[in-house]
């Protein structure tokens, strides 16, 4: 019973539930965002400059009169948003370049790492701002600066994945057998090492939540979405006259990071469980 | 050449009262005797009661650094605040905009409005030693910014000669009557530069750019790029005692919350311009240690806006602008957005410029209005309640225009004008405004005084040129609008002036080319300890020659 293993080692972990719990209350409030705040986050609803726990505004409003908190529920969506597509393009680059070099070796990887490391030379948040600077910033090229410099990790792990089990029993069976390349890397191989790169995709989502918050806090976010990041930018030269507008968006970010680590942690101790194991 | 050079000439004491005057520092002649030190005994009630003393350097900010300090090459904010301290203009202007003396002690003007004659003072020397003449102003004004000083050459082109009748007598002789002249001889308008250096030779790779020589009360001593401008006291400068001050030094804060911080912790007695952010302002405000005051901006008495692109539809439609225009409080903008700084405009002209007329169409807040209109149009709101959607671009210059597109996009979005907010930076903003590539973008000019020399580049249709930053670059035209400015520029009677202003600004504000949003006020803070600076329209760039500090 392979499902119910993987639950009972993700359950052990006190600090994975608590995790998934948190992420979870965040799913559903960026889902139900409209619901819960019905109308535009950017709407001036109330006077600006309230503290929190006034009449129109839970979390008080911020200098034009916004609502902090239906601004941190849509923001929510943003960011996870933005976690999750930049993830997956950069599993998509990242998982392919890295598959091709752990498996075909030589020149391929040669070439390949070599490509890598040009990437990983550069700073990742520098290039990331640069890149958005470039293109204009919307929610497409925040995606697209944010995968471009996070899938080299990704390709790394990939590779040194691929390279371990190309030369086991049951790859080099299956090269006998003849089977195409194609189908060894995505019918063997890939399936077997998927645990650690759900490990750290998990991790990386958090990363890109940061990456993209950074990002909208020097103004670089798109300026038709309400985010995180843009609302502590835009709250911190205030912050002395007024806290909560930047503690609370500063609070969502933080608890979600968590809440995504923690699950990594989990899934790591679900899905290496002799690591787990040895770790007691 | 005729120099005295024993005892105080005549004129010279002439011009040493005016400025006096000037400063509205009646003690003055008598602070000259005054033992150092004394002032703070004297508990006098009002500040023109108070003796000033010598010595101290003032501290203030550079915000951002100045790429050169050669006021006739680059006449950037920055640049003109330190520079203003070092070069001079012929004249200074009060807060009413009446020209006062500064390299000129006194001047007339013929009653044809033809003849502009400027005596200068005697015994002025450049920071070099040299003495300066007429032919230093004749050099500067037709040849100098005439090349490199855009806003000069369209008023000194004007000329038909300009003469020095001997060496400290200079005369304009004008093609055409064109009052507002006697605007135009600010430092940042008409920086006089020696002729002993640049005559003859290329003056924008001039080495000397480097080591600025001009007149003013206070030379450069040391620039330290990314640090500090030490200006130091002119020992030889032509009124006698002054300045006061033993020197300025101007500091680069880059960071803005440093900035407010070097304010709050006394390491700067004075900011300025955009030093500090507006919201910053209500916090500092309460120091103990210092005062604020908006005045001294009134030459530059910059108008904000949001400039439209006529050439996009259904922009070029005035009713469409005039339900933008009301769409948006305009309250709400100086109050929420800019803390209380600014007037809520009426009409293109900034109420502390002349001939300003507020007997115009005005837009108080309406949604109503503005759905109407838009009704009229024909533009129907759709399923989702958009009626038209247009693209705003705010200026990238800090967050306050940030915040300013945001609310844009809120207010337009309720009556149905859907706003899709294009972020650039400052360079790609210039460029793109300056090729006409954009739809609604918010901007602000500088009205220099005079409607003839800031006001009217925005709406002539002459001035309508691709890829010049700020001019007529929504592409508006109108030959009647056209006609009065023209008109109104060459008028010499006050009051035929006034009514083709007045009746400009009617149309003006009918025609709704740009939708005024705030006629903007700088916050300068200086600490209390900081006398008679800012007395001028030209506020914190005058050459601060008799600001002293108290002890």
């Amino acid at each position: 019973m392979m499902k119910s293993d993987f639950w009972r080692a993700f359950v052990r972990n006190k600090g994975a539930v608590l995790g998934l719990v948190i992420l979870i209350a965040i799913v559903v409030l960026a889902a139900f965002a409209s619901v819960f705040f019905p109308g535009d986050p950017w709407e001036m609803a109330t006077a600006p400059f309230q503290p929190p726990l006034s009449e129109d505004a839970l979390l008080g409003s911020d200098m034009l009169g916004r609502d902090i908190a239906s601004g941190i529920a849509h923001g929510a969506r943003v960011s996870l948003l933005i976690g999750l597509t930049s993830t997956a393009a950069a599993l998509a680059i990242g998982v392919t370049l890295g598959a091709l070099a752990g498996f075909h070796g030589g020149k391929v990887d040669d070439a390949i790492m070599r490509f890598t490391e040009l990437f990983q030379t550069i700073p990742n948040f520098v290039l990331a701002v640069v890149l958005v600077a470039i293109f204009t910033p919307s929610l497409t090229t925040i995606v697209l600066a944010i995968a471009i410099v996070s899938w080299p990790p990704l390709a790394r792990l990939a590779r040194a994945e691929f390279l371990s089990l190309r030369t086991r029993e049951f790859v080099q069976a299956a090269i006998t057998t003849g089977q195409s390349s194609t189908s060894i890397i995505l019918r063997q191989i890939l399936p077997n090492s998927l645990s650690p790169i759900i490990v750290s995709a998990s991790l990386m989502v958090a990363t890109a939540i940061l990456l993209e918050s950074s990002l909208s806090f020097l103004g670089l976010g798109d300026p038709n979405a309400m985010s995180w990041g843009y609302m502590i930018g835009a709250a911190r030269t205030v912050i002395r006259q007024a806290w909560w507008m930047s503690v609370f968006p500063g609070l969502a970010i933080v608890l979600t990071v968590l809440a995504l680590n923690l699950v990594g942690e989990g899934l790591n101790d679900a899905l290496n469980p002799k690591l787990a194991r040895s770790r007691g | 050449m005729t120099r005295r050079l024993s005892g105080i000439p005549a004129s010279l004491q002439r011009g040493f009262r005016r400025s006096v005057h000037r400063a509205a520092a009646a003690g003055l002649l008598a602070a000259a005797l005054a033992i150092p030190g004394t002032a703070a005994l004297v508990a006098a009630p009002a500040m023109a009661q108070e003796t000033p003393v010598r010595g101290g350097v003032l501290n203030s900010i550079v915000q951002p650094e100045p790429p050169t300090l050669m006021l006739g090459l680059n006449q950037q904010g920055p640049t003109q605040t330190v520079a203003g301290k070092i070069y001079q203009g012929l004249l200074t202007y009060d807060r009413k905009l009446n020209p006062l003396p500064s390299l000129a002690e006194s001047w007339t003007v013929s009653p044809d409005g033809l003849t502009y004659t400027f005596k200068l003072f005697q015994n002025v020397k450049w920071h070099d030693g040299k003495p300066f003449s007429a032919a230093d102003v004749v050099f500067s004004t037709s040849k100098f910014l005439m090349e490199v000083h855009p806003r000069a050459r369209a008023v000194f082109s004007r000329c038909e000669s300009i003469k020095a009748l001997d060496d400290h007598t200079v005369e304009f002789k004008l093609k055409e009557p064109f009052p507002a002249f006697i605007q135009a001889f600010e430092v940042s308008s008409a920086p006089i530069v020696p002729a002993h250096i640049y005559e003859g030779s290329d003056y924008r790779t001039n080495p000397a750019n480097n080591t600025p020589i001009g007149t003013g009360p206070f030379k450069l001593k040391e620039w330290v790029k990314g640090s500090y401008i030490q200006l130091v006291r002119n020992e030889d400068y032509y009124k006698k005692d002054l300045p006061y001050l033993d020197g300025i030094t101007f500091r680069v804060i880059p960071d803005a919350a440093s900035r407010s911080l070097a304010l709050e912790s006394g390491q700067v007695q004075q900011t300025q311009y955009s030093d500090l952010e507006p919201f910053e302002v209500p916090r500092m405000k309460t120091l103990p240690n210092v005062t604020l005051t908006t005045e001294g901006y009134e030459f530059v008495a910059p108008m904000a806006w949001l400039e439209i692109n006529h050439r996009v539809k259904p922009l070029d439609d005035k009713r469409f602008r005039k339900a933008i225009a009301y769409a948006i409080d305009r309250k709400f903008i100086r109050d929420k957005i800019w803390f209380g700084l600014g007037r809520v405009p009426t009409g293109p002209i900034n109420s502390v410029v002349k001939f300003y007329d507020p007997k115009v169409t005005t837009y108080e807040p309406s949604p109503e209005k503005a759905k109407a209109l838009l009704d009229e149009m024909g533009l129907k709101p759709d399923a989702k309640g958009v009626r038209a959607t247009v693209k705003l671009m705010p200026m990238p210059y800090g967050e306050t225009w940030t915040r300013l597109g945001e609310y844009l996009k809120q207010a337009l979005g309720k009556v149905g004008v859907a706003v899709v907010l294009e972020s650039t930076d400052a360079a790609g903003w210039a460029q793109r405004v300056a090729n006409w590539d954009y739809e609604i973008t918010t901007n602000f000019l500088y009205q220099y005084g005079d409607p003839a020399l800031g006001v009217a580049r925005t709406y002539i249709s002459s001035n309508i040129r691709k890829g010049v930053l700020f001019t007529n670059t929504m592409g508006y035209s109108n030959p009647k609008v056209d006609e009065l400015f023209d008109q109104a520029s060459r008028e010499n009677d006050p009051a035929k002036r006034q009514e083709q202003y007045s009746e400009v600004q009617r149309i003006l504000s009918d025609d709704l080319p740009v939708v005024w949003l705030l006629e903007m006020e700088f916050p300068t803070f200086l600490d209390k300890r900081v006398k008679n600076a800012n007395t001028t329209a030209i506020g914190v760039n005058d050459t601060y020659e008799s600001v002293w500090l108290a002890k």
